[in-house]
């Protein structure tokens, strides 16, 4: 039985950089953008499924500035057969319903598919809410929050991590399901892998190939409008002591001074 | 100005009692909307005496939603039911951020998420959102109208009863046709000892440590002595030293307690989320560049394998 699995992959600046922001307060994306470490337990969990089932391939589709396809390709390396990117200058600004819209829109030229998966939330907007956007707009079922995922007759079994424990949740394909991190461990692309991603084919598409509106995206469809960045308040500079073999007692006089012992 | 009706997505625990979210976010609606209601995806009785207790003079209820994922019934429910409503305010849950995804696409209107503050200035919503682990506040305004969803991290404000009597309750439709994922069974985790959520010591540790053994021998074992909960970094939660309802900061739990240790922590700005509301925080950790002491109150730079053992004596030497 074949699998085909759309894979959403956001490519971000690399956090491990100090984060800037542009002037008009969005974060500073004109930087090489790689692979959302989120994304990549997706990717992996994609190329898993498609192996148990013999069959099928993985397509990823992302959106992001300048035409990026950096995060792409090393998604290819591990193993995705192809990607779909959207990259528009009419999308700067757009929140997440915006990009769901996109998404939603981009998936439709990806070509059949069982199962959608991403990422629970991305490391960069981190508003965990895109997944969901993105099922309600192709209007099919969703589960979130999977801990492991797996396929037969038409139907995905998810469990499915909740704050007070784990639930069994079932749904007819197609459907949406959002992985968690950490739960596969992402392979590392083999340098046979990062050479064939070199000629797999991505489809670079603008907003006009979608039949989007650009009044209805960006920094015009919002609904948001970022008014200021402010610095937090910083916390006041604490005592910081290398331990001599005593260190454990300012910890006692600390704790004693709190009155907590 | 005030809004004239702001919602609160009220939600219950394992036991069937509002949450303290909830009650934080109701607490924060009465200064913003003349009128305070909740949207409650169960059976309204249940809460109305205690989201009454918190302001609300309303519960709109779905009634049980049995054998299927919230998300998408509630969140179409929400969408429908909240015509008229300017503000709604929801926990940055898992239901929560479920349903309110399905409302936006629904009401066409955007969520914003996160959010640590919401103030009005004139008549317009400013919310605040922490960017780069808290550094730096983010002020987005809604520019589209009602209804407004926002998602509001836990702790956020100090929930504080109203003095309000029981609640109304009315009932509120669910569309059918919602594409919905079917629940098989659930399970919950037994949770014992102090809770991460409101004690007022919390003792965390991460991949400093060494081995999973290293967390019962030192973080348990001072969490004990101490009365505190104990919490973990998804570095050890993602290897499976310590299950994921101990996991501290952005994509787990929001403490505030009065004292926070970190040992063996480097400080990622996605666990620092978590915890540098804490009143004081310890940390212990080998590296004097670990960015844990940049939000510290007392920082030992040692190895956790002699300050903590050595610590663990002291206190029991005490008594
Ligand atoms: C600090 C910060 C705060 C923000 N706050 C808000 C806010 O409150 N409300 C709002 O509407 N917007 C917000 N944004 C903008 C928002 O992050 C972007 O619009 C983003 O494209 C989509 O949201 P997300 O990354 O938060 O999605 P999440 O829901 O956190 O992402 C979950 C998954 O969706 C998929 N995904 C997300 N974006 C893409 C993409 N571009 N291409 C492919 N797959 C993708 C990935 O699989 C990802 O793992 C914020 C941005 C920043 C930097
Ligand atoms: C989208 C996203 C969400 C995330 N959400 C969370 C979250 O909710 N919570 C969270 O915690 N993380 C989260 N993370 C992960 C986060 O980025 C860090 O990877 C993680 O917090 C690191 O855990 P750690 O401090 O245990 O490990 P490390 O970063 O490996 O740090 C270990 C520290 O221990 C010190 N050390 C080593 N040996 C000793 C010794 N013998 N004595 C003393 N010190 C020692 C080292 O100097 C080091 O500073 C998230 C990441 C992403 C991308």
């Amino acid at each position: 039985m074949a699998l085909n699995v759309v894979v959403c992959v956001k490519q971000i600046p690399d956090p491990a950089d100090p984060g800037a922001l542009d002037a008009d307060f969005t974060l500073k994306r004109d930087v090489k953008l790689i692979l959302d470490e989120s994304d990549s337990y997706g990717v992996e969990m994609a190329l898993q499924l498609v192996d148990t089932a013999g069959g099928g391939e993985v397509t990823l589709v992302s959106m992001a500035p300048n035409g990026e396809v950096s995060g792409l390709r090393t998604a290819l390396a591990m193993g995705a057969a192809k990607g779909v990117l959207v990259s528009d200058d009419a999308l700067a600004g757009s929140g997440a319903r915006e990009t769901a819209k996109t998404l939603a829109a981009a998936i439709g030229k990806a070509g059949e598919y069982d199962l959608v998966i991403s990422g629970v939330e991305s490391s960069d907007g981190y508003t965990g809410v895109l997944p969901q956007m993105l099922a309600a707009q192709l209007g099919h079922p969703m589960v979130s929050f999977a801990k492991s995922v797996e396929v037969a007759d038409g139907k995905v079994k998810v469990s499915r991590q909740t704050e007070t424990g784990s639930q069994d949740v079932e749904a007819p394909t197609p459907c949406v399901v959002s992985v968690t991190a950490g739960v596969v461990e992402p392979r590392y692309p083999s340098f046979k892998g990062i050479m064939a991603a070199k000629s797999k084919p991505v489809d670079t598409l603008a907003l006009g190939d979608l039949g989007i509106d650009g009044g209805n995206v960006g920094w015009a469809g919002a609904g948001q409008e970022i008014t200021a960045v402010e610095d937090a308040p910083a916390r006041q500079a604490g005592e910081i002591v290398e331990d001599d073999g005593e260190g454990f007692q300012k910890i006692v006089a600390k704790l004693e001074e709190l009155k907590v012992i | 100005m005030a809004l004239s009706k702001v919602w609160v997505f009220a939600e219950t625990d394992e036991n069937g009692s509002l949450t303290t979210l909830s009650k934080e976010l109701l607490t924060k609606a009465r200064d913003l909307g003349d009128t305070v209601e909740a949207f409650y995806a169960g059976d309204g009785n249940d809460i109305a005496e205690s989201a009454g207790a918190f302001g609300a003079t309303a519960v709109h209820a779905t009634g049980p939603i049995e054998g299927q994922l919230l998300g998408a019934p509630v969140g179409a429910a929400l969408a429908a039911a909240a015509e008229g409503v300017d503000l709604v305010l929801g926990g940055t849950s898992y239901d929560a951020r479920d349903a309110f995804a399905v409302a936006s696409v629904k009401l066409d209107k955007p969520v914003i998420s996160n959010t640590t503050a919401i103030d009005l200035d004139g008549d317009a919503v400013v919310t605040t959102v922490p960017v780069f682990g808290g550094e730096k506040l983010v002020k987005t305004k809604f520019t589209a109208g009602g209804p407004m969803l926002c998602l509001v991290r836990p702790k956020s404000y100090e929930a504080s009863e109203s003095g309000g009597g029981a609640a109304s309750v009315s009932s509120v439709d669910v569309p059918g046709d919602a594409p919905s994922a079917t629940v098989l069974a659930t399970h919950v985790e037994e949770r014992e000892g102090p809770q991460l959520d409101s004690a007022p010591i919390v003792v965390s540790g991460g991949r400093g440590l060494g081995d999973p053994a290293k967390f019962e021998e030192y973080i348990e074992a001072l969490g004990k002595k101490l009365g505190a909960a104990t919490g973990a970094t998804r570095a050890i939660v993602d290897a499976g030293w310590v299950p994921y309802n101990k996991q501290v900061g952005q994509t787990g739990k929001v403490v505030k307690p009065d004292v926070y240790i970190a040992a063996g922590i480097s400080g990622a700005t996605q666990h620092l989320v978590g915890m540098k509301g804490s009143k004081n925080i310890i940390a212990i950790n080998k590296d004097p560049e670990a960015p844990i002491f940049s939000v510290a109150d007392l920082g030992i730079v040692g190895d956790v394998h002699k300050v903590l053992p050595a610590l663990i004596e002291a206190l029991n030497a005490k008594g």
